[in-house]
């Protein structure tokens, strides 16, 4: 199509700035008026946001209070723990980098196991042991703020995938108990809102179980375990959804080469149908990281729920649009990066393209 | 295709997960449930701190300060109870609860007692199976103008338009306040407390009505605090205060006896700064009050000095209100929070 252009050059009009402005905003007289009424909202929009972010906002409550809002109630003398899980990431992702980009095949399997303990390190570090040791316990039910919400989500999405597969696979068993248990769990789940997961989780919990056992699970804990099943039920129905997708010429062909059914599954049937999903999965992921926000109501303090308790402070009443802006603000730079970092997985396994 | 492995592995693991969820609870363990409530007291000295449920989110009664710690005026209550029974306010676990889950968290023991703004009515004492201790803070809906107008009464308002939320009792209590009196009066009625504010600070409305704490934290909130003031009518009851699970009496006690004992300290003139003083004092109800004689603590179950640790952690009740209430804080007049020897509502029972 575009060889055509080298031969004889088109009008002025119709490329560079003017051509594309042209086409695209002022092509009929109906997309000049919508042009038009368009830069009018917009500007008028973007002035008044803009006047009141630059005048009449009080940010200082954001900034009096940022540590509240990142790491909410971790005790002061504690928050280098965090730092040092900060700089432990960052280095594993500046090493993962160096890997992957320089392509040293043999390192991938140490990196990726060394994530793994990382991982594992930053909890116990985060989380620490008894009282008089070097790290002293902080409790989980007093992880709150932005720290809190990226647990949540964190864990949520580690936590519920792999269920969420087992499920799929449960669901499409020949074996009819699991069948149906893994059907009637997804199902019943996909039933009942979150927020009564929730509550169920708060507030029934402890009347089901013995005061020995509810007592000691801590309610930041409910809530994780709520949320992680919840969202392992819609994850199911992605990857079922995927696994029908693959034509069962693949599963005799596993079958063919000698390969036993976990083998089938494992190396030929799953990669191929979590990679066709994985739009609707991350999908999913982003939906459960926002939907962490649901915990204020259970009275929680995540990123929101700080947003509201600061407004609390005599000092600082009535700022709500300030503190809900910049919760807004760090919402949207964490989903971006979510959706980015699908996109950027997506086109390295070439979804779509093959 | 039959991926019976597979299926055995996911058998397996969905097995644990939900003997996980639901085996720890045998038939035989439901049993009893009265004796939980009967012997909160006893886990909670077992367990060496109080769990509060508290407010995250109201202004001078319980909210996050910069540095990430629960305060306020309720929270200061947790203080006292806490160092009332193992002589350290800060033996507290905070639990921030909502409107919706506050008493059913107290009712599945949750938390051992609410002190988060909490009006003892009628049907929450009975229908909810909770009892309250005692109350804290007297609240009433009440009424909110410039100073300039110079209102005083009803009476003055005659004609005046008044902002209020829609569909409340708020809404009903300035109805019936007005034509009580036979007064006309106009209402100018939004969804939200926080847009009747906005109405009022416009001059939309002459007045605006709402509990006085709650219009006190509004009035904070205005460029020009001090140009308006809360006129000293009272639409409605709200009395607030601590409250403990149902059949719970030996820990209700304990809680009931700490605010009083705070009300008793602030009549008596015990405070933090005049504690040591007071010690050596002659007075009979100062020296049972800080255990110097009698076994006012020890009959309660706690430490004999529960009011010396409660008056050293956190003050009587009358610094307490002063710290978040008072001009430095919302700045809500006394009122009928003022003991009742100077015309008010607070009350200790005897101390002896």
């Amino acid at each position: 199509m575009t060889t055509a252009t080298e031969v004889m050059k088109p009008p002025r009009t119709e490329v560079g700035v003017l051509g594309w402005l042209k086409k695209n905003l002022f092509g009929t007289w109906y997309d000049a008026l919508l042009t038009v009424g368009s830069v009018a909202f917009i500007s008028v929009v973007l002035y008044g946001v803009t006047n009141w972010a630059l005048t009449g906002a009080k940010w200082g409550v954001v900034t009096t209070n940022i540590k509240v809002f990142m790491v909410g109630r971790y005790p002061y003398s504690e928050i280098w723990r965090i730092w040092a899980s900060i700089g432990l990431f960052a280095v594993m992702a500046a090493i993962t980098g160096v890997v992957w980009r320089l392509n040293i095949a043999r390192a991938r399997r140490a990196v990726t196991i060394s994530w793994i303990v990382v991982s594992l390190l930053t909890v116990v570090l985060l989380a620490g042991f008894g009282e008089n040791t070097p790290i002293p316990r902080v409790p989980l039910a007093i992880w709150s703020g932005l720290m809190l919400t990226l647990t949540l989500g964190i864990v949520g999405i580690v936590a519920s995938f792999p269920i969420g597969v087992l499920l799929a696979l449960g669901r499409r068993s020949n074996l009819p108990v699991i069948k149906v248990f893994s059907t009637m769990f997804i199902e019943i789940v996909r039933g009942v809102p979150l927020i009564t997961v929730l509550f169920i989780a708060m507030l029934m919990l402890p009347l089901f179980l013995p005061a020995s056992i509810s007592g000691r699970l801590s309610n930041v804990l409910r809530v994780m375990v709520g949320m992680t099943l919840f969202s392992a039920a819609y994850v199911a129905e992605n990857v079922r959804g995927g696994l029908q997708a693959i034509p069962k010429g693949q599963y005799e062909a596993g079958r063919a080469v000698g390969l036993n059914e976990a083998y089938v599954m494992a190396l030929i049937v799953l990669p191929q149908a979590l990679r066709a999903m994985i739009p609707a999965i991350v999908g999913q992921f982003i939906s459960l990281y926002k939907d962490t926000s649901l915990v204020v109501i259970v009275g929680l303090l995540d990123l929101l729920g700080i947003a509201k308790a600061v407004t609390g402070q005599t000092e600082w009443i009535g700022t709500q649009k300030e503190v809900f802006a910049f919760a807004g603000v760090i919402y949207f730079i964490t989903c971006s990066a979510l959706s980015y970092a699908s996109r950027r997985l997506e086109k390295q396994l070439g979804v779509g393209e093959r | 295709m039959k991926a019976r492995s597979w299926t055995i592995v996911s058998l397996l693991v969905l097995g644990a997960l939900l003997a996980a969820c639901a085996a720890p609870a045998p038939p035989a363990e439901e049993a009893p449930p009265p004796p939980v409530a009967a012997a909160r007291f006893q886990t909670i000295l077992d367990r060496g701190k109080i769990i509060c449920g508290c407010n995250a989110e109201l202004p001078g009664f319980g909210y996050l300060n910069p540095a990430g710690e629960f305060e306020g005026f309720d929270v200061d209550f947790c203080k006292a109870i806490a160092a009332a029974v193992f002589g350290d306010a800060n033996a507290v676990e905070y639990r921030p609860v909502t409107a919706p889950e506050r008493l059913p968290a107290l009712q599945t023991g949750e938390i051992d007692v609410l002190i988060r703004n909490t009006t003892w009515t009628l049907t929450r004492d009975t229908a909810n199976e909770v009892d309250w201790a005692a109350v804290t803070f007297y609240d009433g809906q009440g009424m909110m103008a410039p100073e300039a107008t110079g209102w005083k009464t009803f009476e003055d308002m005659e004609g005046a338009t008044v902002c209020s939320t829609t569909g409340t009792t708020t809404e009903m209590n300035l109805a019936d306040a007005f034509r009580s009196r036979g007064l006309d009066y106009t209402p100018l009625l939004f969804e939200k407390t926080q847009d009747t504010a906005t109405a009022y600070e416009e001059g939309r409305c002459d007045a605006q009505t709402s509990d006085k704490s709650q219009l006190a934290a509004l009035r904070s909130a205005m460029e020009h605090p001090e140009d308006h003031v809360i006129l000293d009518v009272t639409m409605s009851k709200e009395p607030l205060g601590p409250l403990t699970a149902h059949g719970d009496d030996k820990w209700n006690d304990v809680v009931r006896w700490v605010v009083w004992g705070m009300v008793q300290a602030e009549e008596s003139g015990v405070s933090s700064v005049s504690l040591d003083d007071m010690l050596e004092s002659d007075d009979p109800t100062v020296r049972r009050l800080l255990g110097v004689e009698g076994e006012m603590g020890t009959s309660l179950g706690i430490p004999n000095d529960w009011m010396v640790q409660v008056i050293r952690a956190v003050g009587n009740y009358g610094e307490v209100y002063v710290r978040w209430l008072g001009p430095a804080g919302l700045n809500i007049p006394r009122g009928p929070n003022e003991l009742w020897t100077n015309g008010g509502l607070i009350y200790a029972m005897a101390v002896r």
